[in-house]
C-alpha cells in the first residue's frame, strides 16, 4: 500500500494537498484498494460550498458504493473531467489523479488532518 | 447448454410479420381524420419484423441459456427456490379466475373475491396474525407497506416521536431500504457473536424515538433468536412495535407462528414460502399480516364478507391508503391459494420440518470441508464461511462458479454481510436425499480441487454458455440497449 | 407423505441418524417452548389434484369472465388482442422458474430478454435508457417522483386531475410517508388546466405527472407545460398507454424527462389487477438515479458478447438505507409477455392496433351519442376511451348492458363528483361491429 510523504490525510480515507489557498482532494491507495474496480464517480459542481464533513460525492464500484466527504470547508474550484469517462484512473493513479479542487475557507482545518505517518498507523489498525 | 448469441432485433427484416387481425368494416378512415397531425408520431416504432417460427426458436433458444428449479439443485440462500407445482399453474389460468377485470361489478367477481378471502384467512393462520392484506406485490413492497402502518400506528396514537427503526447487522438489504423509503431514520445495530440479537445492545438504542425493530426469525444465518419473548418485551416496554421479515417463514411453520412470537406485523413471500415461480426476478407477492391493533390502517380495499358476499371495502378511514393499483397481484394468489389447499395443514408442517432436517444434514457433512462459524442447529438454512484450512487464496465467488461447472445453482454468496467469504444455503423440503448427497459430493470435490489448482476454480465456469463476464466493463461503459 | 416432498421416512430416520438427532424435534428445541404452537393448524387436510381442480372450478363459476362478457371496460387495464405464443413461451420452465440473474453465466436467457425489453420501452418512449420493469403502473409513477425530488433536490410534485385516480392515490400514499407534497391541479373540458398550472409550478416543483391519453382517453396537449415546468427547472413525468405510441408522439417528442407507464396491455391478461409491469425509461443523465434491476452489455473472459446486472450500486443489497428505492424485483415474468407481445406484432402490427383502437371508439361514440340521450362529456381529441353522460344512473345503465351480456363503462362519478353520472367507455382492436352495436341498443332502449 503507497502512502505518500508531504500530503495530509483524513481517516475517511482522503488526500490532501495544499498548494495557498488552492486544496487538492483525492482517494488513497488503501481506498481504491479496498472498493475495487471504480466504475464511476459522482462529483459535485464548480462553485459548490461545503462544510468540513460534508458528502460531496459517491465513488462507485462493482460490488461496493462510497461516500466521499470533504475534509476541509470551501468552495468547489474544478472538478476532474477526467474522471467522467475514466473512473478506473483512481485505481491506476489514485495520488496522480484528484478528485476535486477546493478554495480553503479555513486554513486551520488544515491542523485538523493526519500527515502520512499517522495515517500509516491508521491503516494498520483499520486493516485488523 | 448450447451457445446461442442472438438478440430478436438481429433475426429482423423489413416486410416479415407475425400477427395477424381480422377483416374491419369500420377501419377506412384514415388516423388523421380523427386525431390533429401534430399529436400524431410521424415516425415508426423500431420494432423487430419477424415471423412466428422466429420468435419461438429465439425464445426457446434464450430459455436454454437459463437456470430454473426445473433444472436443477438451486440452493439460493433466503431465496426458497423450491419445487413450483405444475397444478398451481393450470388453476392460474383457468378462464374464469384469470380474464377478469379488476373493475367489474362485485357480483361478477364473487369467485375471486372469496378465493382472496379464504387466502388472506389461510395466511392469518398459518402466522397467528389477526388479518391479512393481500395487496404488496413483492416482500420489499410488504415491509414497506408494515413500516407505513407502524407509523400510521403511533400518529394515530399523536406519538409523533417515533422515526427510528431499528435493523439488524444481519437484515436483507431491503430492510433498512424499505424503512428509508417509509421515512424512517435507521438504527444498525450489531449481532453477538453467535449471529444473534445483542440484548444489551438493543437496550442501550431503545428509547421513546424508537417506532420499531425489524427481524428475520430464523434470522439471515438460519438461527432461531432463543431470546424472542425477551427482545418482545423490551420493544414492546420501550412502546416500539416489531416487524418480521417473513423471507425465512418456511423454517416455522405449523412448529412457531410470527404472531405468537410477538410480532405485530410482518410480511409473507408468496414465491418463497408458497411455491410461486420466481419467472427470473417477478411477479412475486408480498401479502402484509397484522395484528388487531393495526387493523384500522390496512391498505384500501379491504376483502370482507357481508351477508354472505363478498365485497370490497374501500370505507376505512384510518387506512393508510392505497400501496399498488387495484388489489395486488391476484395471478400469484391463485397459486399460492392452491399450494396451501394441496399441503394441507399436516403437510404444512411436513415443509418445515423437512426444510430444516435437510439444511442440518448438508450442514453436518460440509463443515468438515468449509468453515462453519456458527456451529449449532440451523434451521431451514445455513451459512457457511468459505473453504477451511491452506486454499491457495480461492474465495468464495469461485467455489459458486466452479459449481455451475457441475451442473449446480450456486448458493446465495457474500451474504449475510457479517460472515466474511459466505456461502449461505438453503435446500428446500423439495429435495431428496439423493441430490443433497451428489451435491455435498461436488463440494467436497472442489474444496480438494481449492488445494491443487488454483486456476481451475479461478477460471470457472467452463462448460456455459459464457464464462466470467466483465461487470467494470459493464458499469463503465454503459450498453442498455441494442442499437445497429 | 406428500407428492412434493420426496424424502421417505426411511431417509429421515437415516439422515436424523447421521447428524445424531433422535427426531425432528430435536431440530427445533432451539425454539422455546412456550412460543410454540401446540395444536394443528386449522387450515383443512391436504387436497388431491382432483378435488383441487373441482374446487377452483366451483369459484370460477362464481365469476362471470370477459370471454363471457362483451367488455367496454378499461380505465386502466384493457381487453387487447393476446397472441397464442405468448403462453407458450412465458410456462417454459426456464423461464418460469429462475430467480434474478445474479448467477449471469447461467442467466443469459432472462439477462437478454431483459436486454430486449430495455430496448423496446426505449424505442416507444425515445428515451435512453429503460430498467427492467417495475410492479405495476401507479408504483412506477411514484418511482418517477421520487427520482425527480432527488434529481431536483425539491420536495414538490404536482399531478394533474386527469391522471388516473388509482395513480394519484398510490401517490399520496407513498409521499405522506416521504414528506414531500402532492399538488393536484384542476383540469378543465377534461383536460390540465394549464393556467393554473401556471399558477401553481415554481422553483420548488421537483416534477409534473400527465397521463397522455388521460383517465377520460383524451390526448393531451403538452406544449405548454412541457415549457411551465422546465422554465421552473422541475422535471415532466409524462404517464402514457404503451399501445398508443404505435400512433401517437413519444414522451421524448412531448419533452418529457421520464416516461412511464402501465404495460398491461403489452400480452398480459386482466387477471383481476395484477400481476401486471410498470415500465419508467429515462434520459442518459438520470441513469444513475433510476430504481429497479438493469441489465447491460459487456464481454466474458473470452472476448464473448455477454449480459448482467449492471449500475448495482444503486440498489438496497449494496447501499442499504442509501438506496434509490428498496425495490429488488422486477416483473421479470410480464416484461417477458411485453417483449413477446411487441415482438409478435412488430412496428407494423403496434400501429395497426392503435389505429384500429382509434377508429372503432370514434365509430362507438358517434354510435352511442347519435340518438342525444347519450352526450359526449367532454369535445376533444381520444385515443380507445371516451365519456358520455346522461340523465340515468351510471350504476342502473351498467345493470342493464351487464343483463345483456356487457361490461359497461367505468363509473366516472366514484372519482369524479362532478360528473355524476359519466361513464368511461373503452374500444379495442379486438371489439367488432356487431358488438359496438349491441352496446347502442342496449343504450338506446333505456329509459
Amino acid at each position: 500500500m503507497k502512502i505518500l510523504e508531504g500530503l495530509y490525510y483524513s481517516k475517511e480515507h482522503e488526500w490532501v494537498k495544499v498548494e495557498g489557498e488552492k486544496v487538492y482532494i483525492g482517494i488513497t491507495d488503501y481506498a481504491q484498494n479496498a472498493l475495487g474496480e471504480i466504475v464511476y464517480v459522482e462529483m459535485p459542481e464548480v462553485d459548490d460550498e461545503f462544510s468540513v464533513g460534508d458528502v460531496f460525492g459517491v465513488v462507485e464500484s462493482v460490488k461496493a458504493a462510497s461516500d466521499v466527504y470533504l475534509p476541509v470547508s470551501g468552495k468547489v474550484l474544478e472538478i476532474n473531467e477526467l474522471l467522467e469517462d475514466q473512473p478506473q484512473l483512481l485505481n491506476e493513479k489514485p495520488y496522480e489523479n484528484w478528485i476535486l479542487i477546493v478554495e480553503l475557507s479555513d486554513q486551520s482545518e488544515i491542523n485538523q488532518l493526519i500527515d502520512f505517518k499517522e495515517y500509516e498507523e491508521f491503516c494498520k489498525s483499520e486493516s485488523h | 447448454m448450447k451457445s446461442y448469441d442472438k438478440l430478436i432485433f438481429e433475426l429482423s427484416k423489413e416486410g416479415r410479420c407475425a400477427y395477424s387481425l381480422p377483416n374491419c368494416s369500420l377501419c377506412n378512415k384514415e388516423l388523421i381524420e380523427y386525431i390533429p397531425k401534430e399529436f400524431l408520431n410521424e415516425e415508426e416504432v423500431n420494432l423487430p419484423q419477424v415471423s412466428e417460427v422466429d420468435i419461438i426458436r429465439h425464445y426457446t433458444n434464450l430459455s436454454q441459456l437459463n437456470y430454473g428449479v426445473d433444472t436443477g439443485f438451486y440452493p439460493l440462500g433466503s431465496c426458497t427456490m423450491k419445487y413450483n407445482p405444475k397444478i398451481n399453474e393450470d388453476v392460474a389460468s383457468i378462464e374464469g379466475l384469470c380474464h377478469i377485470h379488476p373493475y367489474q361489478p362485485e357480483e361478477t367477481v364473487q369467485g375471486s373475491l372469496e378465493l382472496m378471502y379464504n387466502l388472506s384467512n389461510l395466511l392469518s393462520e398459518i402466522s397467528g396474525m389477526d388479518k391479512t392484506t393481500l395487496q404488496p406485490a413483492a416482500g420489499a413492497h410488504g415491509e414497506l407497506t408494515g413500516l407505513m402502518l407502524i407509523k400510521a400506528y403511533h400518529e394515530s396514537r399523536k406519538d409523533f416521536k417515533r422515526t427510528k427503526i431499528i435493523v439488524p447487522d444481519s437484515a436483507h438489504g431491503t430492510n433498512p431500504a424499505s424503512a428509508a423509503v417509509a421515512g424512517f431514520e435507521i438504527i444498525e445495530i450489531q449481532s453477538n457473536k453467535s449471529g444473534a440479537l445483542d440484548l444489551d445492545t438493543l437496550k442501550s438504542v431503545l428509547n421513546d424515538e424508537v417506532a420499531g425493530l425489524m427481524l428475520t426469525n430464523p434470522s439471515t444465518l438460519g438461527l432461531f433468536e432463543k431470546n424472542m419473548k425477551k427482545i418482545a418485551d423490551l420493544v414492546h416496554e420501550a412502546g416500539g412495535l416489531l416487524y418480521y421479515d417473513g423471507a425465512n417463514m418456511n423454517a416455522i411453520m405449523g412448529k412457531v407462528r410470527p404472531g405468537d412470537m410477538g410480532f405485530d406485523v410482518m410480511h409473507y413471500n408468496l414465491h418463497k414460502t408458497f411455491s410461486t415461480p420466481h419467472g427470473g426476478g417477478g411477479p412475486g407477492s408480498g401479502p402484509v399480516g397484522v395484528k388487531e391493533h393495526l387493523i384500522p390502517f390496512l391498505p384500501i380495499p379491504a376483502i370482507d364478507k357481508k351477508d354472505d358476499k363478498y365485497i370490497l371495502d374501500y370505507d376505512r378511514p384510518d387506512s393508510i391508503g392505497k400501496v399498488k393499483g387495484f388489489y395486488g397481484n391476484y395471478g400469484v394468489f391463485i397459486k399460492a391459494y392452491a399450494y396451501i389447499l394441496t399441503m394441507g395443514a399436516e403437510g404444512i408442517k411436513e415443509v418445515s420440518e423437512t426444510a430444516v432436517l435437510n439444511a442440518n444434514y448438508m450442514m453436518n457433512k460440509l463443515k468438515e470441508y468449509y468453515s462453519l462459524p456458527i456451529d449449532q442447529v440451523c434451521k431451514h438454512e445455513f451459512v457457511l464461511g468459505g473453504l477451511k484450512g491452506d486454499h491457495l487464496g480461492v474465495s468464495t465467488i469461485d467455489v459458486a462458479k466452479r459449481l455451475i461447472d457441475y451442473g449446480y445453482h450456486p448458493p446465495t454468496i457474500y451474504f449475510p454481510l457479517i460472515i466474511n467469504e459466505a456461502l449461505m444455503i438453503e435446500p428446500t423440503e423439495t429435495e431428496s436425499i439423493e441430490t443433497l448427497d451428489k451435491f455435498i459430493e461436488v463440494m467436497i470435490k472442489i474444496a480438494k480441487e481449492a488445494k491443487k489448482n488454483i486456476n481451475l476454480l479461478k477460471n470457472a465456469p467452463y462448460h456455459t454458455p459464457v464464462r466470467r463476464i466483465d461487470e467494470a466493463k459493464a458499469a463503465r461503459n454503459l450498453i442498455l440497449k441494442w442499437e445497429k | 407423505m406428500h407428492k412434493y416432498i420426496p424424502n421417505t421416512e426411511d431417509d429421515k430416520r437415516y439422515m436424523l441418524h447421521s447428524i445424531g438427532a433422535k427426531s425432528i424435534e430435536d431440530l427445533f428445541e432451539d425454539i422455546p417452548k412456550e412460543l410454540r404452537l401446540s395444536r394443528e393448524l386449522y387450515i383443512g387436510k391436504s387436497l388431491s389434484e382432483i378435488e383441487l381442480i373441482k374446487h377452483m372450478k366451483e369459484l370460477a363459476n362464481k365469476n362471470k369472465s370477459t370471454n363471457e362478457l362483451i367488455s367496454f371496460l378499461g380505465a386502466g387495464a384493457y381487453d387487447h388482442y393476446i397472441p397464442a405464443i405468448i403462453k407458450h413461451i412465458t410456462t417454459r420452465s426456464e423461464f418460469l422458474t429462475a430467480y434474478t440473474p445474479y448467477q449471469a453465466e447461467i442467466s443469459q436467457g432472462t439477462l437478454r430478454v431483459i436486454f430486449e425489453y430495455q430496448t423496446m420501452i426505449c424505442n416507444l418512449t425515445g428515451m435512453d435508457v429503460s430498467n427492467a420493469s417495475m410492479y405495476d403502473g401507479p408504483t412506477a409513477c411514484v418511482e418517477a417522483s421520487i427520482m425527480a425530488c432527488e434529481s431536483t433536490k425539491r420536495k414538490s410534485i404536482i399531478v394533474s386531475k386527469t391522471v388516473h385516480p388509482e395513480v394519484r392515490k398510490v401517490l399520496h400514499t407513498y409521499m405522506k410517508f416521504r414528506k414531500i407534497e402532492v399538488v393536484e391541479v384542476d383540469m378543465n373540458d377534461g383536460v390540465t388546466d394549464v393556467e393554473k398550472l401556471k399558477s401553481i409550478a415554481d422553483k420548488n416543483t421537483a416534477g409534473v405527472i400527465i397521463q397522455t391519453p388521460n383517465f377520460f382517453g383524451i390526448i393531451e396537449d403538452l406544449t405548454e407545460v412541457e415549457k411551465i415546468i422546465h422554465e421552473n427547472k422541475g422535471m415532466l413525468i409524462t404517464y402514457v398507454d404503451p399501445i398508443s405510441l404505435g400512433i401517437l408522439k413519444t414522451p421524448r417528442q412531448l419533452g418529457a424527462d421520464i416516461a412511464v407507464g402501465e404495460g398491461q396491455s403489452l400480452g398480459n391478461n386482466l387477471n383481476f389487477g395484477g400481476p401486471y409491469l410498470g415500465f419508467l425509461a429515462t434520459k442518459s443523465k438520470w441513469v444513475r438515479k433510476m430504481p429497479g434491476r438493469i441489465v447491460g452489455q459487456s464481454m466474458d473472459q473470452d472476448g464473448k458478447r455477454a449480459f448482467v446486472l449492471t449500475l448495482q450500486a444503486r440498489e438496497q443489497h449494496i447501499r442499504r438505507y442509501k438506496a434509490t428505492s428498496n425495490i429488488c424485483s422486477n416483473q421479470g415474468l410480464n416484461a417477458l409477455m411485453a417483449v413477446i407481445y411487441l415482438t409478435t406484432m412488430g412496428k407494423k402490427g403496434l400501429r395497426e392496433v392503435a389505429t384500429r383502437c382509434v377508429q372503432k371508439s370514434h365509430y362507438a361514440l358517434d354510435k352511442i351519442t347519435k340518438e342525444n340521450k347519450f352526450k359526449p362529456l367532454f369535445n376533444k381529441p381520444f385515443f380507445k376511451e371516451f365519456a358520455v353522460t346522461s340523465h340515468i344512473e351510471s350504476k342502473v345503465v351498467n345493470q342493464e348492458l351487464l343483463k345483456n351480456g356487457i361490461l359497461g363503462g367505468y363509473e366516472i362519478g366514484k372519482d369524479y363528483t362532478e360528473f355524476k353520472n359519466g361513464l368511461l367507455f373503452a374500444v379495442t382492436e379486438k371489439r367488432i361491429d356487431e358488438e359496438i352495436n349491441k352496446l347502442s341498443k342496449v343504450l338506446e332502449g333505456m329509459k
